[in-house]
C-alpha cells in the first residue's frame, strides 16, 4: 500500500526546472532512497513534499490524503517528519528542548491553561518527556541531554536532527542526506538507526544520501535522480547496474 | 562545589527546579516584603520604580529574548495600557477589572498590530514599530476627548477593596502593588517557558523553517507571543502612569521604547533575571551619573545627551564583551565559585557561528 | 508655480533621504545588517566638514574640506567595522540593530561635546545663489544635491552591478560562510563597505549642511530616510532614492494640505501601508530562503 505518491510533480526556479514531471510512490513500511548528483531535485523533492515550495503541476498526497490542501505547517500533523540537509537546529536551547518541540504537534493545552500551568500542562509535559526519553535512549543522546546544540560537534547534531524528527511521532520520515559529513563509524551507527526506525518501531523512511553503501544496506528500493527527472527505479542492485544511471555518473565523471 | 543529581522528569517541570533555587528565591520574596521595614519611603519609591521598569521589560524580554523579535516601539504599548487603565477607571471601572483589563486590551491591540508586522523580519520589524512609536505620540494628541491631548491626564487614587493606594502619600502600598504584579507576571512569564507554547518561541527565533516542518504555526506563534509580550507592557504602562502622578502624548516617546530594547539587553536577553538586572540599570544610572557630574563639574552643570551617551555607551560594551548581558557575567561568577577550585578559563569561551540568512532575496 | 516650487523644494530634500538611505542600503546589501546611525553618520559628516572649514575652526577652502571630510569619514565607518562591527560577525540582525542605535546616542554625544548644541551654519559655496529656471527660483544648494545625488545613485548602482568587487560584496551578504570558502574576504570586504557608507553619509552631510543649519540632533533625520529605505525596498539602490524622493515630495504638500496634526505623520502612514500591502518594499522581487 503506497503511504505517500507523488504524480507528475514539476516545479521551475526562474529558468531552472529542478523538477521535472517527476512520479513515485513511497510504500507503508520500506525504506526508499533518492540518489542522483548535486543539484539533481533531491531536496527540492523533500521541500515539495513538506509544502515549502509550491510544485507547478503535479499531485502529492499522503495515506490518501491530499497534499497540496495542506499549509507548511498542517505536513507535521499529518505524521510527516524531516530532517534538513544543512541542519537546522534551534542552537539556543538544548537537546532536551529541541527534541521537546518535535512533541508540538502533540500540544493538547491552551494558552490561558499554560499561563497558569494548569494541572492538565504538568500531565501533558510528563508524557511528552516520557517520550523523549525513549528516543534519547534509542540514539545513546544521554549525555548530551542538557547540552546547548550551539556547543556540540556536527555529528551529534544530525543524531539530535533525527532525534527531533522521530521525538514527533512521525509514520512518515525524511531525510536529507542523514550519513552527510559523518565518520564511518557515525555512518555505521546511522545505518543501525534507519534499520531500526523501519523494524522497531515501524516508520516509513524516505531519505536523500550520497553513500551508496549506506543506500544499499538500508534500503528497499532506490529511485535515481538527474535533473529532476526520473533516471531509473528498483532495487539497489538493478539501480547500481542501470545504464543510464552509469551513464550520468561516469559521463560526469569522466567531463 | 554543588552538584545536582536529577531524580524525575519533573526536576525539570517544577517551579523551582531543586531545593536550592527554592530557598534562594523564598528568601528573595521574603526580602521583598520586609524591605518597607528596612529601607525608608524614598527608596522604596526607588525600587518600586525598578519593579516597573522590570515588569515592562518583562514584556519586552518575551518577543525579542523568547521570539528574536526586536521591536522598538514597545512604548506606544505602555502608552495603550496607561491610558486604557485611566480612562476604564474613569469610566467607574473599579481597579481590579480595569487594571487587568487594560493589561488585556493592550495584548489584543499588540496582537492584530503584529499581524501584518509578522510577516516582516528583523530590521522590517524594527522599523514598523519605529513608526509606531512615533505615531503614537501624534495619535494620541488626535484623540484629545478620550486623552486630554497634550495637556494629559492624571490618574485618580487607586481604591481596593475600600483601601486607597497611592504613589506619592502611601508609596509602601504602592510598592506592594507593583510587587504583587511584578511576582505575577514573572510566573506567567516561567510558565510559558516551560510549556509548549515557550518551546514554540525559541523555535521560531532560531529556526522558522525547521519549526514549520515541527508543526508550528509561525504567524500565529509570533502573533501570540506579540500579544503576552504587550499585555504584560500594558500593565507596566498603567503602573508607569500611577507612579509619574501625571502623563501626556510626551511620556511614552521613541526614546523610551530605546531605553527597554537597551535595558534588556544590559541585562541579558532571553533571561527573567536580565529583566531586572537591566531595570536596577536604567533606574539608578540616571542618579548615578548626576551625582559623578555633580562632583566633576560641580552641580548646575547640564550635558545634553549625557545620560543617553553613556548609555550608549554602556549598551556597546556590553555587546562586545558580554553578549549575555549581566545575566550571562553573573552566571560565570556563580559556575565559577561552584566549581572552585576547577573552572578554567576557557570555559566561557564564545561559540563561533556564522550569519544564516533569513533573507528574502 | 507654487506646486513646482514645493516639489523642488521636497525634492532636494528627498534626495538628503535617499542619500542617507544609500547608506543604510549599501551596508544592507553588503553585510545585511542595518546601521542604526546612519543619520548620525550623515551629521558627523557635516559637523567634520564644519570643523575643517569655518572660520571660527581651521577655515580651510571648502573644496580642499569636504573631500577631506569625506576620506575622514570613509575612515572612520571603515575604523568602526575594524573595532566594533567585525567583532559582531555572525551575531543576529538584532545585536547589530541594538548595537548601532547605540553608536548613533554615542556620535551624537560626542558631536554636542565638541560643537556645542546651538544650530550652525556650513560656509559653503553652494549655500549662495539661485538658479532661475523657466520662472521658478531654485536654491543653488537645491540644484546640487539632486544633481550630486542622482551621479553617486548612479555610480554605486553600476559598482554593485558591473564591478568583481560589487558583485563580491553581495555574495558576501547572501551565505557568510558560503562567501568565505568562496575565496571571497569576507571580512575586508565588510570593511570596505562600511567605510563607503561613511563616505555616503558625509556626502549626504556636506549637501544637507549647505541647505540649512545643522546640530547634533540632525541624526534624527536617519529615521525618516529609514523610513524612506525601507518604503524603496531595503535591496534596491534605486529605489532607496525613489523612496526618498517620495518621503521627501509628500512632507511639504501634507504639510501644505492636510490639518495640522495629521501632516507629520504622513510618512510613517505611507511608511506602515507600504509594509502591509508590499512588506519588501516597492520596488523588490521576494524570493523564499532555500533548504
Ligand atoms: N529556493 C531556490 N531558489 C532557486 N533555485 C533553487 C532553490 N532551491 C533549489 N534550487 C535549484 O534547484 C536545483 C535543485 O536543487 P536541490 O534540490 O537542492 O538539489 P539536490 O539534489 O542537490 O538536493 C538546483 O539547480 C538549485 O540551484
Ligand atoms: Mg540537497
Amino acid at each position: 500500500m503506497s503511504l505517500l505518491k507523488v504524480e507528475n510533480a514539476t516545479l521551475k526556479f526562474g529558468g531552472v526546472v529542478a523538477v521535472n514531471d517527476l512520479s513515485f510512490s513511497v510504500n507503508e513500511g520500506e525504506v526508499y532512497a533518492i540518489v542522483g548528483p548535486n543539484g539533481a531535485g533531491k531536496s527540492t523533492v523533500f521541500n515539495l513534499v513538506s509544502r515549502f515550495y509550491q510544485p507547478y503541476a503535479g499531485r502529492f498526497s499522503f495515506d490518501g490524503q491530499d497534499l497540496l490542501s495542506c499549509k507548511p505547517d498542517e505536513v507535521a500533523d499529518l505524521g510527516i517528519a524531516r530532517t534538513f540537509q544543512n541542519i537546522e537546529l534551534f542552537d539556543h536551547a538544548t537537546v532536551l528542548q529541541n527534541l521537546l518541540v518535535g512533541r508540538h504537534r502533540h500540544r493538547r493545552t491552551t494558552l490561558i491553561e499554560e499561563l497558569f500551568f494548569a494541572p492538565r500542562v504538568r500531565q501533558e509535559e510528563r508524557h511528552h518527556r516520557a517520550a523523549v526519553e525513549e528516543v534519547i535512549d534509542f540514539l545513546d543522546l544521554q549525555p548530551y541531554r542538557d547540552k546547548m546544540i550551539a556547543g556540540l560537534p556536527y555529528g551529534v547534531r544530525k543524531v539530535v536532527e533525527l532525534g527531533r524528527a522521530l521525538a514527533s511521532g512521525p509514520r512518515l520520515l525524511l531525510l536529507d542526506e542523514p550519513a552527510s559529513g559523518l565518520s564511518v563509524e557515525e555512518t555505521q551507527d546511522m545505518r543501525w538507526w534507519i534499520d531500526d526506525i523501519r523494524k522497531q518501531m515501524g516508520i516509513t523512511v524516505l531519505m536523500v544520501e550520497h553513500d551508496m553503501g549506506l543506500v544499499s544496506g538500508v534500503s528497499d528500493r532506490v529511485l535515481a535522480l538527474a535533473d529532476g527527472a526520473k533516471l531509473a527505479e528498483g532495487t539497489p542492485a538493478e539501480v547500481q547496474s542501470d545504464p543510464a544511471v552509469i551513464e550520468a555518473y561516469l559521463g560526469a565523471g569522466a567531463a | 562545589m554543588r552538584i545536582q543529581f536529577k531524580t524525575s522528569y519533573d526536576h525539570d517541570i517544577r517551579l523551582f527546579p531543586d531545593r536550592h533555587s527554592l530557598i534562594v528565591y523564598g528568601a528573595l520574596i521574603l526580602l521583598a516584603l520586609v524591605l518597607p521595614f528596612l529601607i525608608n519611603e524614598f527608596y522604596i519609591g526607588e525600587v518600586t520604580n525598578v519593579l516597573i521598569w522590570a515588569i515592562a521589560g518583562l514584556g519586552l524580554m518575551l518577543l525579542t529574548g523568547q521570539t528574536g523579535q526586536a521591536s522598538l516601539g514597545h512604548a506606544a504599548f505602555l502608552a495603550i495600557g496607561c491610558y486604557t487603565n485611566t480612562i476604564l477607571i474613569e469610566q467607574g471601572l473599579p481597579f481590579l477589572l480595569a487594571f487587568p483589563l487594560a493589561g488585556v486590551i493592550t495584548g489584543v491591540v499588540g496582537a492584530i498590530i503584529a499581524i501584518p508586522a509578522l510577516r516582516l523580519h528583523g530590521i522590517y520589524l524594527a522599523i514598523a514599530t519605529i513608526a509606531l512609536s512615533i505615531l503614537a505620540d501624534d495619535i494620541i494628541v488626535l484623540l484629545e476627548p478620550w486623552t486630554g491631548g497634550v495637556s494629559g491626564k492624571f490618574p485618580d487614587v487607586i481604591r481596593v477593596f475600600g483601601m486607597e493606594i497611592e504613589r506619592w502619600t502611601m508609596p509602601v502600598r504602592f510598592y506592594y502593588l507593583v510587587l504583587a504584579v511584578a511576582v505575577m507576571c514573572t510566573l506567567f512569564y516561567r510558565n510559558i517557558l516551560r510549556s509548549p507554547l515557550g518551546r514554540a518561541f525559541d523555535a521560531v527565533r532560531d529556526s522558522e523553517v525547521s519549526a514549520t516542518a515541527m508543526g508550528v504555526h509561525i504567524a500565529r506563534t509570533k502573533a501570540t507571543a506579540f500579544g503576552l509580550s504587550c499585555m504584560i507592557t500594558g500593565w507596566a504602562g498603567a503602573l508607569m502612569g500611577y507612579y509619574a502622578g501625571a502623563f501626556n502624548n510626551e511620556t511614552f516617546s521613541l526614546v523610551i521604547s530605546i531605553t527597554l530594547l537597551m535595558m534588556i539587553v544590559i541585562g541579558g536577553l532571553g533571561s527573567i533575571h536580565g529583566a531586572f538586572f537591566g531595570a536596577v540599570v536604567v533606574a539608578f544610572l540616571p542618579q548615578g551619573l548626576s551625582i559623578l557630574k555633580d562632583s566633576v563639574l560641580g552641580s548646575g552643570v547640564a550635558i545634553p545627551g549625557l545620560e543617553t551617551g553613556v548609555f550608549g555607551m554602556i549598551l556597546i560594551l556590553f555587546i562586545l564583551f558580554e553578549p549575555m548581558g549581566l545575566y550571562g557575567r553573573w552566571l560565570k561568577i556563580r559556575i565559577w565559585f561552584e566549581l572552585f577550585p576547577f573552572a578554567r578559563k576557557d570555559m566561557f569561551r564564545r561559540q563561533k557561528s556564522y550569519l544564516k540568512t533569513e533573507r528574502l532575496r | 508655480m507654487d506646486g513646482v516650487q514645493l516639489l523642488v523644494s521636497g525634492l532636494a530634500n528627498g534626495c538628503v533621504y535617499g542619500l542617507i538611505a544609500l547608506g543604510f542600503v549599501l551596508i544592507y546589501k553588503a553585510t545585511e545588517a542595518v546601521n542604526f546611525a546612519q543619520g548620525d553618520f550623515m551629521m558627523l559628516g557635516a559637523f567634520v566638514t564644519l570643523g575643517l572649514t569655518n572660520a571660527e575652526y581651521l577655515h580651510l577652502p571648502f573644496w580642499i574640506a569636504a573631500p577631506l571630510a569625506i576620506l575622514i569619514m570613509a575612515f572612520f565607518g571603515y575604523l568602526l567595522d575594524l573595532l566594533i562591527l567585525r567583532h559582531l560577525f555572525g551575531q543576529s540582525q538584532t545585536a547589530v540593530v541594538i548595537l548601532t542605535i547605540a553608536l548613533g546616542f554615542v556620535i551624537r554625544f560626542v558631536a554636542g561635546v565638541i560643537w556645542g548644541h546651538e544650530p550652525q551654519t556650513l560656509e559653503s559655496p553652494l549655500a549662495f545663489g539661485d538658479v532661475s529656471l523657466g520662472g521658478v527660483v531654485l536654491g543653488m544648494a537645491d540644484v546640487a544635491v539632486i544633481v550630486v545625488t542622482v551621479l553617486l545613485t548612479w555610480s554605486l548602482y553600476q559598482f554593485f552591478q558591473r564591478t568583481k568587487l560589487g558583485l563580491a560584496m553581495q555574495a558576501a551578504s547572501q551565505n557568510q560562510m558560503a562567501a568565505y570558502f568562496m575565496g571571497i574576504p569576507v571580512k575586508r570586504v565588510q570593511g570596505l563597505i562600511w567605510g563607503l557608507s561613511g563616505a555616503t553619509a558625509a556626502v549626504a552631510g556636506i549637501l544637507f549642511a549647505s541647505k540649512g543649519a545643522i546640530d547634533p540632533n540632525a541624526g534624527l533625520l536617519g529615521i525618516k530616510a529609514f523610513a524612506a529605505a525601507v518604503i524603496g525596498g531595503f535591496g534596491s539602490l534605486p529605489g532607496a532614492l525613489a523612496g526618498g524622493l517620495i518621503v521627501g515630495v509628500i512632507e511639504p504638500f501634507a504639510a501644505r494640505y492636510l490639518a495640522a496634526g495629521y501632516s507629520q505623520i504622513a510618512p510613517y502612514a505611507l511608511l506602515l501601508a507600504v509594509l502591509v500591502f508590499r512588506p519588501h518594499g516597492l520596488f523588490s522581487q521576494v524570493r523564499t530562503k532555500k533548504v
